[in-house]
């Protein structure tokens, strides 16, 4: 493994570190749609490219259907930090429903700037209220692909897909390879499709809006 | 390179794997071959014991897993499995860990080597499942070893070493190891864990005073004369002193064999030339290292000096850090009701209050608090420092980017932050 040791944060430090050479990203889903488990792959992927990752659920209301976050970390070299996001720079949003809903809408994009990267599971460009948009039908993908689990179309792995395309912050083969060796076989490669499928469909929003027809 | 100088110096490279805190802890259970595991679920603990279980399940460890009726019975089949010469351990957070707090004292007083895991989380009531310290900080008069760790990494390392030192001749007393609640224990972290060699190579056989076999009965526990309760009080506080030294020799040679050296009872970050010290136990210590960064870049120079062991306490290191400094700002995620945080009345005894002291209370039940807020908690004690001279809080309470003084000794009148507790007002107004 190529991941660095040294946890001193170096000569300029662990404030400039997290600051310059860390990105960070919180997950907006739904309980039950595994916004904790698209969080840990992420974890996962960077791990895969010689960098350290870190993935922290946010407990309370964990009921299925309600309004969950999670939050990740990506960075060149280990951070301490064990502290929630309060400013993202990347939003990746579950659940359409969530950008729709005015007061789910102000959890969502709470802390965020323009500089602020959204990545959301929509058919169509949804007000980010400024912020970047990039978007794709997770939902539709999940339903081509028969995963579908419980009644619940599977959008987490998708959605890292639509990360990889977004941010580049992983490769979409890292993704990949995280998925297939989380499930190994079948679900493995189900999911992995969807997330290629997700990384191809990917669009910016301000670049595209007159073309969607849903 | 880097690969050659470790071969010369003897580090071997484990598998790098992202994992949870409690994983991390579930993995070290297995890696030093412990024999059994008594448990009773409770959050954020339970995902030990459920990864210990499956680990057994799977046929990748050896182990008898007893499923119990309450923690009092998890901690006494544990103490017993010790007793009878193998190698326990239990795991458990909150009021489970109060619940079995009876047992604590008999594995003790005992000397019987045992490790338990403490997710730390917040007592009840009102319910609550997230990071507190005041369980964790409850059993500090038991006779038990107590370590706390910052990150995933070192609640395998830590775990490991435990059993090392608690079955060591010289300390023979039982050993918690303890973890953030959710923090650590849900949060997913890369996690080198060693090759079972090394783990092999670092943890001697099972050792231990005495054990009870089969066909050669022994009695425990007797009532026994006074000044002999009394002397054995004595010894076991000479052991616990004497475990210092282990543990440096341990965590030593732990740093020889894996590359990541617990030769010091605690971990300084920046301390030596710093003016201002940040001290504490658990994982916001690493946001008070990034705070510690970003004070220095506005010319404040700070530091951070983090308990990782709590018992025996690192009475010596913190002399050495912390008694010159111009003022030490203690962060205390407990507080010991009508007085301070349960860790600035300790660091401050051992700096018999010499530099500014002031402690602050902090992310209670939970309340995320980031390398920001320690920003501007470091701010606003050194502006009291500079406004005063010196000065002496034991109780500052800092909620929600607010300053709350708390005096020692008799309590202000009742007055509960307007956003917190809205309800509880309105009830009591009705009432009186």
């Amino acid at each position: 493994m190529g991941l660095s040791r040294d946890e001193s944060g170096g000569e300029d430090g662990l404030y400039k570190l997290l600051r310059e050479k860390s990105v960070e990203i919180r997950f907006h889903g739904r309980g039950g749609q595994g916004a904790v488990t698209a969080a840990t792959l992420l974890v996962a992927a960077a791990l895969n490219e010689g960098k350290w990752g870190q993935a922290i659920p946010s407990f309370g209301a964990e009921r299925r259907g309600a309004h969950v976050l999670a939050f990740a970390r990506i960075s060149e070299r280990p951070v301490p930090i064990h502290s929630q996001v309060r400013r993202p720079e990347i939003i990746v949003v579950l659940d359409s429903g969530l950008l729709l809903a005015e007061e789910e809408r102000k959890k969502v994009l709470a802390g965020a700037s323009s500089d602020t990267i959204i990545v959301a599971n929509t058919p169509k460009p949804v007000n980010v209220g400024g912020a970047k948009l990039y978007y794709v039908d997770a939902t539709r993908i999940a339903r081509e692909l028969g995963l579908v689990v419980a009644g619940w179309p599977v959008v987490n792995t998708s959605m890292l897909g639509a990360l990889a395309k977004a941010t580049g912050i992983v490769s979409i083969d890292s993704v990949l390879k995280a998925i297939k060796s989380y499930w190994p076989g079948r679900l493995g490669e189900l999911n992995a499709e969807a997330a290629r499928r997700a990384y191809e469909e990917t669009r910016l929003a301000q670049a595209e809006k007159i073309t969607v027809t849903r | 390179m880097a690969l050659e100088a470790e071969e010369k110096t003897g580090v071997r490279r484990g598998t790098v794997i992202p994992m949870r805190g409690n994983d991390a802890v579930a993995y070290a259970v297995k890696l030093s071959r412990v024999k059994v595991v008594a448990a009773y679920p409770i959050t954020p603990q339970t995902i030990i014991v459920e990864k210990i279980d499956e680990l057994i399940s799977k046929g990748e460890m050896d182990a008898e897993m007893i499923h119990v009726e309450s923690e009092h019975s998890a901690l006494a089949a544990t103490y017993g499995a010790a007793v009878g010469g193998v190698r326990a351990f239990t795991a458990t957070s909150s009021h489970g860990l109060v619940y079995m707090y009876e047992v604590l004292w008999w594995a003790a007083g005992s000397r019987i080597p045992v490790v338990m895991a403490v997710v730390t989380r917040a007592i009840g009531a009102p319910w609550n499942i997230h990071v507190e310290h005041s369980d964790i900080l409850s059993t500090r008069d038991t006779g038990w070893l107590i370590a706390m760790a910052e990150n995933n990494q070192e609640a395998l390392d830590l775990t490991v070493m435990m059993f090392r030192v608690t079955e060591d001749p010289r300390v023979y007393l039982p050993g918690i190891v303890g973890l953030d609640g959710f923090i650590l224990s849900h949060t997913v972290e890369p996690v080198e864990v060693p090759d079972q060699e090394l783990v092999d190579e670092f943890l001697p056989p099972r050792r231990q005073p005495y054990t009870i076999e089969s066909g050669a009965p022994i009695a425990m526990g007797n009532i026994i004369p006074d000044e002999a309760f009394e002397e054995h009080r004595m010894d076991m506080h000479e052991s616990m002193r004497e475990a210092r030294r282990v543990i440096e020799e341990a965590g030593r040679e732990y740093g020889k064999l894996t590359g990541r050296d617990y030769s010091s009872l605690v971990e300084c970050y920046k301390c030596s030339d710093a003016d201002y010290l940040f001290v504490g136990i658990g994982s916001w210590m690493g946001d008070a290292k990034i705070a510690v960064d970003a004070l220095r870049e506005k010319g404040l120079r700070f530091g951070a000096l983090r308990l990782r062991w709590i018992r025996p306490f690192p009475w010596d290191e913190l002399r050495e850090y912390g008694l010159e400094k111009k003022a030490v700002i203690v962060l205390d995620r407990s507080i010991s009701f009508g007085y301070a945080g349960p860790v600035f009345l300790e660091v401050s005894s051992a700096l018999e209050a010499k530099p500014s002291m002031v402690g602050v209370l902090a992310g209670v039940g939970g309340v995320d608090v980031n390398y920001e807020d320690m920003v501007k908690i470091a701010e606003h004690v050194a502006g009291l420092v500079e406004e005063k001279g010196r000065v002496y809080v034991p109780a500052l309470w800092y909620h929600l980017g607010e300053f709350y003084p708390m005096k020692p000794g008799p309590l202000p009148t009742r007055k509960t932050p307007r956003h917190v507790n809205k309800l509880l007002e309105e009830l009591w107004s009705k009432k009186t």
